[in-house]
């Protein structure tokens, strides 16, 4: 495929075991080598195209990943990392496990993996640039604008979640 | 014209570590006066998951309390349960054990000195070191199936064995590791650039070190000689090794401390392979624990302290792990008292900060 | 079974402590553990590889002194059982006041 873009990308713990974390890293390293693809590793939010969110997210990081989020520029993608990030993995039934980054913000790419694998990663990556590609498109004919963390939260009021599905299975 | 007092906030979301941590940095001028550190970003309260996993599965929740400490959890954990149950593992067991344990500090070790070389900004010594440290990966997946994360723990033993020309096999790429490490030493202990950074920057006297209760590196940079494998748990008690330590008490004395024990661990992980026993990996268990112990291992960031509270029923009371970083953050901020703004981030990373395994 | 375990009146506690800090010995871990409605709370001490235990049962609305006068570094484990057992710790050098762990479920522990 072609990749048209040298996209930046961001990388927050969000209550992680920092396995998945150092294998964002590994992935920026020589052997695997995300480089390669014009992707840089940046600190800051706003200079960021890709969200890469580790973790199952606790309520004290809940505010911070929505700042990140919303810090971002249109267009932006959010890969979930490992399977924590997914719908939270084995930490699901801690009490301070919201469980999955889709709890606070939109996610566009899960990645599975406990932890994640750098190779994976990378396919998510490349799934990303896609991602990207298609909404920058339909942001030139104005006809995408992403959510905000706050929009988001708001849609999801009205949404039924897998735990609860999983609730009303069991009371059935 | 005297300095004003502002506080500066450093992190949750920083670019030093991969993990959040947040500190409050008291500041005057450029100088910090005071730092006050913050944690739970990572909290996720899995020391109540007893009540939802039984003694069984905790192994794998305790290795998940860190990816990169994670044999050494999942370790402590299963010795302390089986310390209560009475179980005494087969010697093949016990080598596997030390050997898994001994890879995981050396590739947590070379990821801390890459860590340490992207903090005073060496950014081709970040690249060769994790370079490095993929041939350790490799070996670990060749023994476990994992690359961080490895599951292989199992109470009374092993969940699968280790094929003993797989392990012969970790012989010659040790030896290429080692030869790696070398060549990068010299950049990180006499690179006149990179001691500038290092040399004099967060002295901790040895008093100190042991009065703030320091674990692991750490407390051996500052001269004192402590290293709780001579305690002789897993294989530690058949095995030729020393502790290392420097009188330093600074960054350089730290680095010096790290890269020298990926040494001493590279030579136990060879005499594991070398003298590997020829049996079984797994004891049969029967019941349930009953009692309370606690285990103190070596991690790669130093000691570390798994208490587990069981009552004879499949769910134990409760498990609590005292981790290194925990015992180091005092210590920390101790350090950060008195040093340039800029010397933040490396002293942050110089105590090699596991905020995963900290906050649990 | 613990390592030179002693059970300790909590009344009793900071003596106690103050004769194992004489022996030189520094701390090295405290928790709580909840034993049906009561609390213990294990103080763990540590010189060179020897390991002196110290166990003391606090009731429900009890307080407990902290140690930080002895031992500087003990504030991060008085916190955190106050964060995660609500168990109160009277003068704490650095009392974070319930914000070492901001969880989302008041003193989880209790």
């Amino acid at each position: 495929m072609r990749i048209s873009k040298s996209p930046w990308l961001l990388h927050y713990d969000g209550s992680s075991c920092n396995g998945c974390d150092i294998e964002v890293l590994a992935s920026t390293t020589p052997r695997f080598d995300v480089e390669r693809f014009g992707i840089v590793n940046t600190g800051n939010p706003k200079h960021a195209d890709i969200f890469l969110c580790t973790g199952g997210i606790n309520s004290q990081n809940e505010d911070v990943v929505r700042q990140i989020y919303d810090q971002m520029p249109d267009p932006k993608v959010v890969l979930a990392c490992g399977i924590c990030a997914c719908d939270g993995g084995i930490f699901k039934d801690c009490y301070n496990i919201l469980g999955g980054t889709d709890t606070v913000i939109p996610v566009d790419v899960y990645v599975p993996g406990c932890a994640v694998r750098p190779e994976a990663l990378i396919d998510g990556v490349i799934k990303a640039l896609k991602i990207l590609d298609e909404k920058a498109e339909k942001m030139k004919r104005g006809e995408y604008k992403s959510l905000t963390s706050a929009e988001y939260a708001e849609k999801l009021k009205g949404m039924k979640t897998a735990s609860d599905k999983e609730k009303e299975d069991e009371n059935a | 014209m005297a300095a004003k007092r502002s506080v500066i906030p450093f992190g949750p979301q920083h670019p030093v570590l991969p993990e959040p941590i947040h500190i409050d940095l008291v500041t005057e001028d450029e100088k910090v006066v005071e730092a006050i550190p913050s944690i739970g970003f990572v909290h996720r309260g899995l020391e109540q998951l007893v009540t939802k996993k039984d003694f069984g599965e905790m192994v794998y929740v305790a290795e998940r309390i860190c990816g990169i400490c994670s044999f050494g959890h999942g370790y402590g954990y299963v010795k302390t349960i089986e310390h209560i149950m009475g179980i005494e593992p087969t010697d093949r067991a016990r080598y596997i054990r030390t050997m898994l344990f001994e890879l995981s500090r050396m590739h947590s070790h070379i990821l801390w000195l890459g860590l340490m070389a992207d903090a005073f900004g060496f950014e081709s010594l970040f690249m060769e070191t994790w370079k490095i440290r993929e041939k350790i990966l490799d070996m670990l997946e060749a023994a476990t199936g994992g690359r961080v994360i490895f599951s292989i723990m199992r109470i009374g033993g092993l969940r699968k064995d280790v094929p003993d020309d797989v392990m012969k096999g970790f012989l010659p790429e040790l030896d290429k590791v080692v030869e790696g490490i070398k060549a990068c030493e010299a950049a990180f202990l006499s690179d006149p650039a990179v001691l500038g950074r290092l040399k004099g920057v967060g002295y901790i006297s040895k008093e100190d070190a042991i009065a703030l209760g320091c674990e692991g590196p750490f407390l051996r940079a500052s001269g004192v000689e402590h290293d709780n494998r001579m305690r002789g748990y897993a294989a530690y008690g058949d095995m030729d090794f020393k502790i290392i330590t420097s009188d330093e008490g600074d960054s350089y004395g730290r680095c010096y401390v790290r890269i020298h024990e990926i040494y001493e661990s590279a030579s136990i992980v060879r005499q594991c392979i070398e003298k590997m026993p020829q049996e079984g990996i797994y004891v049969p268990i029967k019941g349930f624990p009953n009692g309370e112990h606690m285990t103190v291992i070596e991690q790669p960031r130093g000691g570390a302290c798994y208490y587990v509270h069981a009552s004879g029923k499949k769910f134990i009371e409760r498990m609590r792990v005292r981790t290194p970083t925990f015992a180091n953050i005092p210590a920390l901020a101790k350090t950060l008292q008195g040093c340039d703004v800029a010397d933040v981030p490396i002293l942050v990373v110089t105590i090699d900060p596991c905020i995963s395994c900290t906050e649990r | 079974m613990l390592d030179g375990l002693e059970i300790v009146e909590l009344t009793g506690l900071l003596n106690n402590i103050k004769a194992v800090k004489t022996d030189g010995f520094s701390l090295m871990q405290i928790c709580a553990t909840k034993i049906d409605e009561s609390y213990e709370i294990l103080y763990t001490f540590g010189k060179g590889y020897d390991i002196r235990n110290l166990k003391t049962v606090v009731r429900e609305g009890e307080h407990v002194p902290s140690i930080t006068d002895m031992f500087e570094a003990a504030y991060l484990y008085e916190n955190e059982i106050h964060d995660l057992f609500g168990i109160a710790v009277d003068g704490i050098n650095h009392d974070y006041k319930g914000t070492l762990y901001r969880t989302a479920e008041e003193t989880p522990f209790r």
